[in-house]
């Protein structure tokens, strides 16, 4: 598994509003798909995605099999602190990828 | 007085009426899983994330190419015009795919700290469709916007052709 992509400015203004781009590698199995053998695939997704500044969360999303595979999601956070930026994403088989940011707000 | 003539249903013994919802409810149990959601499952998902509360048709956008070749990613953009302060926020933003064969794409969470009421993904649609997007605001408001899309070839239930 390839380790997920974000785009997190490396410094902003204190207040500035940034816009946080992010991609991770995953089949997102829907669980409707059959394989050569006309077995039903069982569903394999990432079902949670949470972003922590320092700690507190600033965005979640709850997926659902409709996201398409290899997800990428942008969104924006006020920078408010230097720190870092945690992503986690979790999937069906409780698997948990993580990635982190450093971010100087000046 | 009379004021409307009930239709005559006395062909419709308690009987008859039981066995013919018990033969209904063997047919809907034996439907294959891969059915497409039904304008039911759809309203069920959008009363049990805003309850009772009417949507507005206002406030926000769906951005969706208004063709996509196949079904398998397309771009979504919800941004809800709101000034993302204390006193003015959006607390959720869900998207409904009523053409798939799940109701719901995803849900995300905002607040405050987001400082901007957006967000831009990709999803899969099975087929040609509405896709609806409400926004849940911090004052308990609800807006929607919604998109037409036509998908050439959808994404989620075909076969995988491969050797």
């Amino acid at each position: 598994m390839t380790k997920p992509r974000v785009r997190v400015p490396r410094t902003a203004r204190k207040g500035e509003v940034m816009e946080i781009k992010t991609l991770i590698s995953h089949p997102m199995e829907t669980g409707y798909r059959r394989d050569v053998q006309g077995r039903l695939m069982p569903r394999h997704i990432i079902h949670t995605f949470t972003c922590t500044y320092n700690g507190e969360q600033v965005f979640r999303a709850d997926w659902h099999p409709a996201v398409a595979a290899n997800p990428y999601l942008a969104f924006y956070t006020v920078a408010t602190e230097s720190g870092s930026l945690r992503f986690e994403w979790i999937d069906d088989t409780g698997t948990v990828y993580t990635t982190e940011a450093e971010i100087t707000v000046v | 007085m009379k004021s409307s003539t009930p239709r005559d249903v006395s062909w419709l013994s308690r009987r008859t009426l039981l066995r013919r919802l018990g033969t209904t409810s063997v047919l809907v149990a034996l439907w294959p899983a891969s059915a497409w959601t039904t304008p039911e499952a759809v309203q069920q998902a959008i009363r049990q994330r805003i309850g009772d509360r009417t949507p507005q048709p206002d406030g926000m956008t769906l951005r969706l190419p208004p063709i996509a070749e196949t079904g398998n990613a397309v771009p979504l953009t919800v941004a809800v015009d709101s000034a993302m302060t204390p006193d003015d926020h959006v607390l959720r933003i869900h998207v409904f795919v009523e053409g798939n064969p799940e109701p719901v794409a995803a849900t995300y969470h905002l607040g405050v700290r987001a400082g901007k009421a957006e967000i831009s993904t990709q999803i899969r649609l099975a087929r040609s469709q509405t896709v609806l997007a409400l926004a849940e605001m911090h004052d308990g408001a609800v807006r929607s916007a919604t998109a037409d899309i036509v998908v050439t070839l959808g994404a989620c239930v075909e076969e995988i052709w491969s050797n």
